[in-house]
């Protein structure tokens, strides 16, 4: 077992080397542009490109280029903005981290339980007019685009019925960090947390329904019948826990897809000054400085979540496990 | 050894299962009945379709499916097991009654270790704590022969091998100690040494504690080892029914022939051809009128195919066939399947 | 082609039984096992086959039986080249067929079919039957569409069903009909050996004697050599005229099919033999069964010498000290043992 959690690692650091040479090419290298006009910003001065030329190395080898490049990455920690004048990049993402966490586990917390509450009731349903309704509900939080139920919630909570006792206690769109005063933060949350969960609310709860329904057929759980267990403990004990594993596996990695910015639409709708707002701006923006340095801590986060859920796979999966 | 005085363990009374369908009505179980005393071994024999796991599954309540539909009666101890409550049936399931299946490698839950299934089942059914229970698991594990108990009981059941998966399966059958034992194919999937081994084990459990067990097999040889009594089912009927010796030496029905001659056997010289049975089983949904088996019967009569034979007791001693055909032309009949080289010759 | 009438019992119509058409020599399959952080290096090997040498005589059907793990099955599939085989040699119809490329195995293919076990799992069920029959035909460009179209049907027939369904697709077919899919496919390109590997054991027992038969008629009718791969021993002493019997990769005993049963030489097959269970009550009573102890033991690691003598009754000191040779005893019955049974006297060659 240990042997494959090193080995695993291994394969993450090099995936990530990989990735950031692939960041550093195309950024760097796309044939035609010239990356130190693109690195400027708007009306960059030829002094500016002249400094850029010279911090990154533009006229020395490849490699070398890299190597400039990652050192200001992570080691000396100072890439700049030049768009944003001199802001530092680094220090940007670190700030905006925070907030895309505080959604994104909110939002997980909200959707796990709502789907397993959805799936089960589902499953269990079945045959009655619930199962498909359930289902329809579903796939509604699955179709409704983030960005519109977003802006809904935003016109429901923020003006038409912000008067109404339902919602006055919204704050204006933003954020305040759970140091400086939790019950803001929270406030500033709720709506996003549910907005965002309702998409995978539906997508989970489908999951685990049908992985359910699945396994109702297995063999083991005939067996768990045959021994007498109640319907109860035959359905969390035995069926859930088999049906969890693809349920975490699928977790994982859209945990951390989301937290590596993938909750971009939703922090833009609600003003949460996250890294996935960040890249919008920077996006827009054409700020390439902050979009390398997003995509590279987006990369990271993903290639975690995925070494991590082969890692707890094994653990929940005894079969798997390397003997 | 059984006690014909004592009794009856279970009294299975023309239990009929039919399962609802958007292409009509399947009838998986058409009327089987059948009594179990303590010590006795009942042998189901049929092949894919016949209805003997679903009799049995029914037996147990374990069919959940909203489309079935039940008849009949299933005694068990006085009571009619197919009036009693789910809830009621849980108290008996795995307590009084308990079932193993076919394949062991499917029928254990892969996450859970070995013990802890065993386990789960004892404090299910009766207040002790974990460790007293898991000290039972290990000895249960010792009594169905599996080495080192002790340090396998923590193992997870891919760590098993197919034989002493199945044995985990016993032992999980008989760790509350029922007094109906319901076998469904457990050695079909199982190597012809390993096999023996299990049926070892089966026999020990009829003669050591007395226990009243059901084997469903398609296997006659299976049959012939550790069977009391049979009952050859066909598409959903019982065709025949008797004392094992009576199926063996003096099969009734046309299809036991069938099945007798279509065997290939260690103890009797090579046939020049298998005399298999032509034709297929017929669809459950679309039953034929009469006899099930009349369209691949080479002995069939205009009769056949109008009348539903009835289950009748023709040669004495509590041999139930159902067949039409006069008694006294069975036994040349009977040959010409079985045994075609030797009819020719004699 | 001579015609051997042989009394009661077996066969009374003519054995063609001719050259060796398959041969086998010292064929040792092993799959690795790799382990390691970084670099994973081999640190085990399953011996899947463990030096294995028999011959198929052309016309006859030799049955090859064992219990799971046994390496029958993959041992089959080494002999058409589906595996690499790790050592050894293997002639077909005198070729040396062992290290051919693709291209030079080609054509020696359509002479080699294999027949599979699982009816449900071997016949693509995106494909129409006729496609499954025929695409062997086209592969080997035997012909234009329409008399490749023929050719099916008259395949479909040969094997028992209807040419009509032609168009039909697998799930449409029974599990017996879809096993005579599975022949059909293999006897297209007219091959001259067909290697069975369980072709019954998936099926009800009413099925598995037509399918017993049809394989048998076939036989007659167009030639074919069998190796026929099987767990069940009533089943292939019905089919065979010889029976290797293999054990932990290796073969221990073979003999002609009757005297297998009667006079059984390697103590393997002796338990083997009083494991099948015998469909008489009464002579299944007063059997003396021989029980065997314990699982089969890894091929990773296989007892040293004789590989079966940890479990063996006989067992004594050489045993796992000297592995036994595969020894002729006469009337063509080879077993590997130190202790056989049922012979008196000394061995006629020694078989290397």
């Amino acid at each position: 077992m240990l042997a494959f959690i090193v080995r695993r690692t291994l394969w993450m650091l090099m995936v990530m080397f990989a990735i950031s040479l692939l960041v550093f090419l195309i950024f760097f290298h796309t044939p035609g542009i010239d990356p130190a006009r693109q690195m400027a910003g708007r009306n960059p001065t030829p002094q500016t490109i002249a400094a850029i030329k010279q911090e990154f190395g533009l006229n020395k080898p490849l490699p070398e280029q890299y190597v400039l490049m990652m050192n200001h990455l992570f080691i000396s920690r100072d890439l700049v903005s030049y768009t944003n004048r001199g802001l530092k990049v680094l220090p940007q993402i670190e700030a905006a981290a925070p907030v895309t966490f505080s959604l994104v586990l909110g939002a997980a917390v909200l959707w796990i339980f709502g789907s397993i509450i959805i799936g089960v009731s589902a499953a269990v349903l079945r045959g009655t007019i619930w199962d498909p309704l359930l289902m329809v509900v579903a796939l509604i939080g699955i179709s409704a685009p983030v960005f519109w139920v977003g802006e809904v919630a935003n016109m429901l909570t923020q003006s038409k019925f912000h008067s109404s006792p339902l919602f006055s206690w919204v704050p204006p769109l933003g954020y305040t960090s759970f140091s400086s005063d939790p019950a803001m933060w929270a406030k500033h949350l709720i709506i996003p947390w549910i907005t965002l969960a309702i998409l995978y609310i539906g997508f989970y709860g489908r999951v685990l329904r049908s992985s359910l329904i699945e396994s109702q057929s297995e063999d083991y759980i005939r067996t768990a019948r045959a021994k007498g267990l109640s319907e109860r403990r035959v359905l969390f004990r035995h069926s859930l826990r088999t049906s969890m594993i693809t349920f975490i596996s699928l977790f994982g990695l859209d945990f951390g897809a989301l937290v590596g910015g993938g909750a971009l639409l939703t922090e833009v709708v609600f003003g949460l000054p996250g890294v996935g707002y960040l890249t919008y701006n920077s996006l827009s923006n054409l700020d390439l400085p902050v979009i390398m340095g997003t995509v590279v801590y987006g990369a990271f986060f993903i290639v975690l979540a995925n070494a991590l859920v082969d890692v707890g796979y094994a653990f929940l999966d005894p079969r798997i496990r390397p003997t | 050894m059984t006690d014909s005085d004592q009794p009856p363990l279970l009294e299975v009374n023309n239990l009929r299962v039919s399962f609802r369908t958007e292409d009509g009505l399947v009838r998986a179980v058409d009327g089987i009945s059948f009594t179990l005393r303590k010590g006795e071994v009942l042998g189901i024999v049929g092949e894919s379709g016949s209805g003997k796991s679903v009799s049995m599954m029914s037996v147990m309540r374990l069919i959940i499916d909203p489309n079935a539909v039940f008849e009949g009666e299933v005694i068990y101890k006085g009571r009619d097991l197919m009036k009693l409550s789910q809830d009621e049936m849980r108290d008996i399931r795995g307590k009084e009654i308990a079932m193993i299946f076919q394949d062991p490698m499917t029928s254990l839950n892969p996450v859970y270790r070995v013990g802890w299934q065993i386990a789960e089942q004892i404090r299910n059914h009766e207040d002790v704590s974990k460790r007293e229970a898991g000290s039972r698991a290990i000895e249960l594990l010792r009594a169905v022969g599996i080495p080192k108990p002790e340090l396998r009981v923590n193992d997870y059941p891919h760590q098993f091998s197919g034989g002493m998966r199945q044995r985990v399966m016993i032992a999980m059958g008989l760790s509350c100690n029922p007094d109906l034992l319901i076998a469904d194919e457990p050695t079909t999937a199982l190597d012809v040494t390993i096999q023996a081994q299990i049926l070892e084990l089966i026999r020990r459990l009829k003669s050591e504690f007395g226990s009243a067990i059901v084997m469903i097999t398609h296997d006659l040889g299976v049959v012939a080892d550790i069977a009391d009594r049979v009952v050859v089912m066909y598409s959903g009927r019982v065709v025949e029914q008797s004392e094992k010796r009576e199926i063996f030496y003096n099969p009734q029905h046309p299809y036991t022939w069938g099945l007798l001659g279509s065997i290939a056997r260690l103890d009797r010289p090579k046939p020049p051809r298998l005399t298999a049975i032509p034709g297929t089983p017929p669809s459950l949904i679309d039953l034929p009128t009469g006899c099930n088996f009349a369209p691949r019967c080479r002995f069939r009569f205009d009769q056949c195919g109008i009348e539903d034979p009835p289950l009748v007791d023709k040669v004495g001693d509590g041999h139930l066939d159902a067949c039409l055909l006069p008694v006294d032309g069975r036994a040349s009949q009977r040959e010409a399947v079985i045994n075609p080289g030797m009819a020719e010759s004699a | 082609m001579s015609d051997l009438v042989v009394e009661d019992g077996t066969r009374t119509q003519p054995v063609a039984v001719g050259s060796p058409l398959l041969v086998a020599r010292d064929v040792k399959k092993y799959f690795p096992i790799k382990q390691g952080i970084i670099f994973q290096r081999e640190v085990a090997r399953v011996h899947a086959v463990d030096g294995v040498s028999f011959e198929v005589l052309e016309g006859e059907t030799l049955g090859l039986v064992g219990e799971s793990g046994c390496g029958k099955s993959t041992l089959g599939r080494c002999l058409l080249r589906l595996y690499e085989i790790t050592d050894g040699t293997i002639e077909f119809a005198g070729t040396d067929i062992t290290r051919l490329s693709r291209r030079q195995l080609r054509p020696l293919r359509r002479q080699m079919q294999m027949v599979f076990q699982d009816p449900y799992a071997s016949l693509n069920p995106r494909k129409r039957v006729g496609q499954i029959i025929g695409d062997p035909l086209k592969i080997h460009n035997m012909g234009n569409r329409g008399s490749i179209k023929s050719q099916v049907q008259e395949l479909l027939s040969l094997v028992g069903l209807n040419p009509e369904h032609y168009n039909r697709y697998p799930h449409e077919f029974s599990g017996g009909q879809r096993q005579r899919i599975g022949v059909a496919r293999a006897l297209a390109l007219h091959p001259r050996l067909i290697i069975a590997d369980e072709p019954v054991s998936a099926l009800d027992v009413s099925i598995q004697a037509q399918v017993v038969n049809l394989l048998d008629d076939l036989q007659d009718e167009l030639q074919l050599t069998y190796l026929f791969i099987a767990h069940d021993l009533s089943v292939v002493r019905h089919v065979s005229d010889r029976i290797a019997v293999m054990y932990l990769g290796k073969i221990v005993e073979v003999s002609p099919a009757e005297d297998l049963y009667s006079r059984p030489v390697h103590p393997y097959t002796e338990a083997l033999l009083s494991a099948v269970p015998i469909p008489d009550p009464d002579a299944s009573a007063h059997r003396e069964r021989i029980v065997l102890e314990g699982d089969v033991p890894s091929p990773v690691a296989p007892p040293s010498c004789c590989r079966f003598h940890p479990r063996c009754r006989y067992a004594t000191e050489i045993c796992s000290a000297e592995e036994p040779p595969l020894v002729a005893y006469g009337t063509g019955h080879i077993a590997a043992c130190h202790h056989p049974l049922n012979v008196e006297e000394t061995p006629a060659a020694v078989f290397s």
